[in-house]
């Protein structure tokens, strides 16, 4: 256990990156499912179908990636986990009935038609929506230090909508992914529409953060920090740069680059979230409480990192299986 | 005071409701498990035919169980930071081996075993409905792990206060562990059983005669048959753990006031906390000292032995206890009774055909007995363990957050609102999924009329 060092510094440390690790999955997964949720009032029954389709296998598998996240926090820092949940107590509660409406309206709009599938259909659009925004509003507050000031509320409802936009961002490109012809066509059209929100949503946070909180500030635009930390924002910039030329131009002959607007946003998901972990660290409730403070001790830990160690080489090794097997365009989703 | 008891109420609305589907799926799984090699090993297109209907209903019950299970995750640190701030060092690690050997593990591959079937080769999709069944088991044995260990807790030291974990090994085998795993996952056996049975013979009664609805309800009557004797006695054994671990449990199951020999066994009564004593009571002489002791004078803890010295009760609210505990073996002797009666009518008048109408009417009734005698099992157990979250480690009402009651109350008559809807869409969509079924084999150009003629009685 001291092979690197103090448990009670590494330890923690691998739970907060195996937590970030989670979260970003979880963010880009889950995001690219809620977002076809999102999206899919804009398509036609007949591309309804397909829509459901293209995030039909992988759902069960991508919500279970916030499960993970969550229970990380529950097991290796119980402290920030009951601060953190009651602070957001409402908004979790919404997120957690508009994800169960969703899950289910997935499975019974399969089994019914007509009206009644009609009316699953709009509760799995507002249950994605509703998960979404409360996501969104939850990141706002926790950037904003779990405070409900009115600034704290209204800065929440800014990213509650930018992030519902970007999730319905995500899910057109995974659209463009695994549609053709007409649908295809629609969601580069939905994907434009959103990059706008995205962007909105990016910058408001990259100025937030640091405003909100002095260290934050220090921590970025100090010398040498500035100079070190300058590829994060440019790259982000050109991440944006291709999203928009590829959106621009796409379908291409033969379905190329059709993946280049999902890869690149994934990417993008993947810079912000590093700016948000570096701009929070070492705190997990935001100036109140670091890693440190509220791990559990080192030696159950380590039994959790046991496990985690042997099981998640395992989990990447299926769910790329899945992928694998689910890839190319979405068909029909039969049992069979 | 009302926020505890609010939270109470919500946690106890979202694992009841979570812990019907989970009863489902970890016996279905199995079951579909059978169908599938059954079919591999036959070639008889009906066990296909059984394990398609089957997943579908799978499908749905995983879905609801996903969901509404993510919902428990949160509600240890919305409603309960006590609980993980005192014993997250034992619960943290048993909830993270549940998420991460279980979840994923079936998560990842029902969507083989959903969607899979003409993607994957056979063997690769028989795997994959093996891993599912698999996990939702995993899942069950370290839940269990978990609620076991706050039943009886071994294993660990207390420092400042906090639970520290010394011997993994305790821990997870601890003395309640193997009687409630093997409980619960024969509740779960039992559960689907009658779930089959009572779909088969709705599909019997309007009409449908294929050979598949034949398989399944032969199926599911012998599984029932056989499972429930097994369950019967499971349980016994469990309430002699209890009664060693927590006799104050097992005293207000019985409705037992003073502790003494020839204890008879209640069959109805009112208990009254104020006065230490039942009303109304009906029992039969020496019954609970024969099922406790097995010996018509052996002694059985009594309630009032549970009192602190300042008159607080020191025991779990009587009456919840000791009426689900009745409901529990009351539906368990119901499902004796018609699993046998099932099971026998078959054997002596010519199978599935020699089944009459009445009992297929009693058989459809009692779809989902499984959910009621579960329900009321974890209601006697959990309620019985009042007033400690932790058996003698930590209160309930020392775990319970801060957050105002009305917040809690607005929040619980949501979930409620949402389940009951939800519910209802459940059993709604399991019965339109058996009559489309029964339409179809109806319209099969070698089924309807033509089969039964052709096909004599099994």
């Amino acid at each position: 256990m001291t092979l690197f060092g103090d448990p009670t510094v590494w330890l923690p440390l691998a739970f907060a990156a195996l937590m970030g690790i989670s979260i970003l999955v979880y963010v880009v997964l889950d995001g690219f499912d809620l977002g076809v949720g999102i999206l899919l009032p804009l398509g036609d029954e007949d591309e309804k179908d397909r829509m459901i389709a293209a995030i039909g296998p992988f759902w069960d598998a991508n919500e279970t990636w916030l499960v993970l996240a969550v229970g990380l926090l529950l097991v290796a820092f119980p402290v920030a986990h009951g601060v953190i949940l009651t602070a957001l107590y409402l908004p979790v509660a919404v997120m957690l009935i508009g994800l169960i409406l969703r899950g289910v309206a997935f499975e019974f709009r399969a089994k019914t038609s007509g009206t009644q599938k009609r009316r699953w259909n709009q509760a799995f659009f507002a249950g994605s929506v509703s998960a979404s925004l409360a996501q969104g509003y939850m990141l706002g507050l926790y950037i904003m230090g779990l405070q409900h000031t009115p600034a704290s509320i209204a800065f929440g409802v800014l990213t509650a909508l930018c992030l519902t936009a970007g999730y319905g961002f995500i899910g057109a490109t995974w659209l463009i992914i695994k549609s053709e012809g007409v649908l295809q066509r629609k969601a580069i059209r939905w994907a434009r529409r959103r990059l706008w929100g995205v962007m909105l949503g990016l910058g408001a946070i990259s100025l937030a953060s640091p405003l909100v909180s002095e260290r934050i500030f220090e921590k970025w635009f100090s010398f040498p920090s500035m100079i070190l930390l300058a590829p994060l924002p440019l790259m982000s910039g050109l991440l944006v740069f291709i999203i928009y030329t590829a959106l621009k131009h796409l379908p291409a002959r033969d379905d190329k680059w059709a993946w280049v607007p999902f890869t690149a946003t994934a990417c993008l998901f993947f810079l912000a979230f590093v700016g948000l972990a570096y701009s929070f660290y070492p705190y997990v409730v935001p100036e109140k409480l670091t890693l440190y403070e509220s791990a559990s001790a080192p030696e159950s830990l380590f039994i959790i990192l046991l496990g985690a160690l042997f099981v998640l080489p395992v989990i990447i090794g299926y769910t790329i299986l899945a992928y694998t097997v689910f890839r190319g365009k979405a068909t029909e989703l039969r049992y069979d | 005071m009302e926020e505890l008891l609010l939270s109470r109420i919500q946690f106890a609305a979202n694992i009841s409701f979570h812990i019907l589907f989970p009863t489902i799926t970890i016996a279905l799984g199995w079951v579909l498990l059978f169908f599938k090699m059954r079919f591999n090993a036959t070639g008889d297109d009906r066990w296909m035919a059984a394990y398609m209907f089957w997943v579908k209903i799978f499908a749905l019950s995983f879905g609801l169980g996903v969901v509404s299970g993510i919902t428990m995750s949160f509600q240890f640190g919305t409603n309960w930071p006590g609980f993980m701030e005192t014993v997250g060092n034992v619960a943290g690690p048993l909830l993270a081996y549940e998420v991460l050997t279980a979840f994923f593990l079936e998560a990842a591959f029902l969507g083989i075993m959903l969607f899979g079937a003409s993607r994957v080769p056979n063997w690769l999709h028989t795997l994959a409905t093996f891993l599912v069944a698999f996990g939702t088991t995993m899942s069950a044995f370290w839940i269990l792990v978990l609620n076991s260990w706050m039943h009886t807790p071994t294993g660990f030291e207390l420092r400042d206060g906090i639970v520290h974990a010394t011997d993994w090994w305790a821990i997870v085998f601890n003395p309640s562990m193997p009687y409630r795993l093997v409980h619960m996952l024969l509740a779960s056996g039992l559960t689907v059983a009658f779930l089959i049975v009572g779909i088969s013979a709705y599909r019997r009664l309007i009409g449908d005669r294929s050979k598949g609805v034949r398989l399944t309800l032969k199926t599911g009557a012998w599984l029932a048959a056989i499972l429930i004797p097994l369950q019967i006695w499971a349980g016994d054994m469990h309430g002699l753990n209890t009664l060693e671990h927590q006799p104050q449990k097992v005293a207000a199951m019985e409705g037992n006031w003073n502790t003494s020999t020839h204890v008879p066994l209640l069959l109805f009564a009112i208990p009254n906390e104020e006065k230490r004593q039942n009303d109304f009571e009906i029992g039969v002489p020496n019954g609970a000292s024969l099922i406790l002791k097995h010996d018509p004078a052996g002694v059985v803890p009594g309630l009032n032995d549970f009192y602190a010295d300042d008159g607080t009760a020191l025991h779990p609210p009587v009456t919840p206890v000791f009426w689900s505990f009745r409901v529990m073996v009351g539906t368990g002797v119901l499902m004796l009774a018609m699993s046998w009666a099932t099971v026998l009518m078959m054997r002596r008048s010519g199978g599935v055909d020699g089944l009459n109408p009445w009992l297929l009417r009693g058989l459809v009734a009692m779809t989902f007995s499984g959910w009621v005698a579960t329900l009321a099992g974890w209601y006697t157990t959990e309620i019985g363990r009042q007033p400690w979250l932790v058996q003698g480690v930590l209160t309930t009402e020392a775990a319970v957050a801060d957050v105002p009651a009305p917040m809690v109350a607005t929040t619980l008559v949501a979930y409620l609102a949402v389940y009951a809807v939800l519910l209802v869409a459940y059993i709604t969509v399991i019965f339109r999924l058996a009559r489309k079924a029964s339409d179809a084999e109806e319209n099969r150009p070698h089924s309807g009329a033509a089969q039964v003629a052709l096909v004599p009685a099994e």
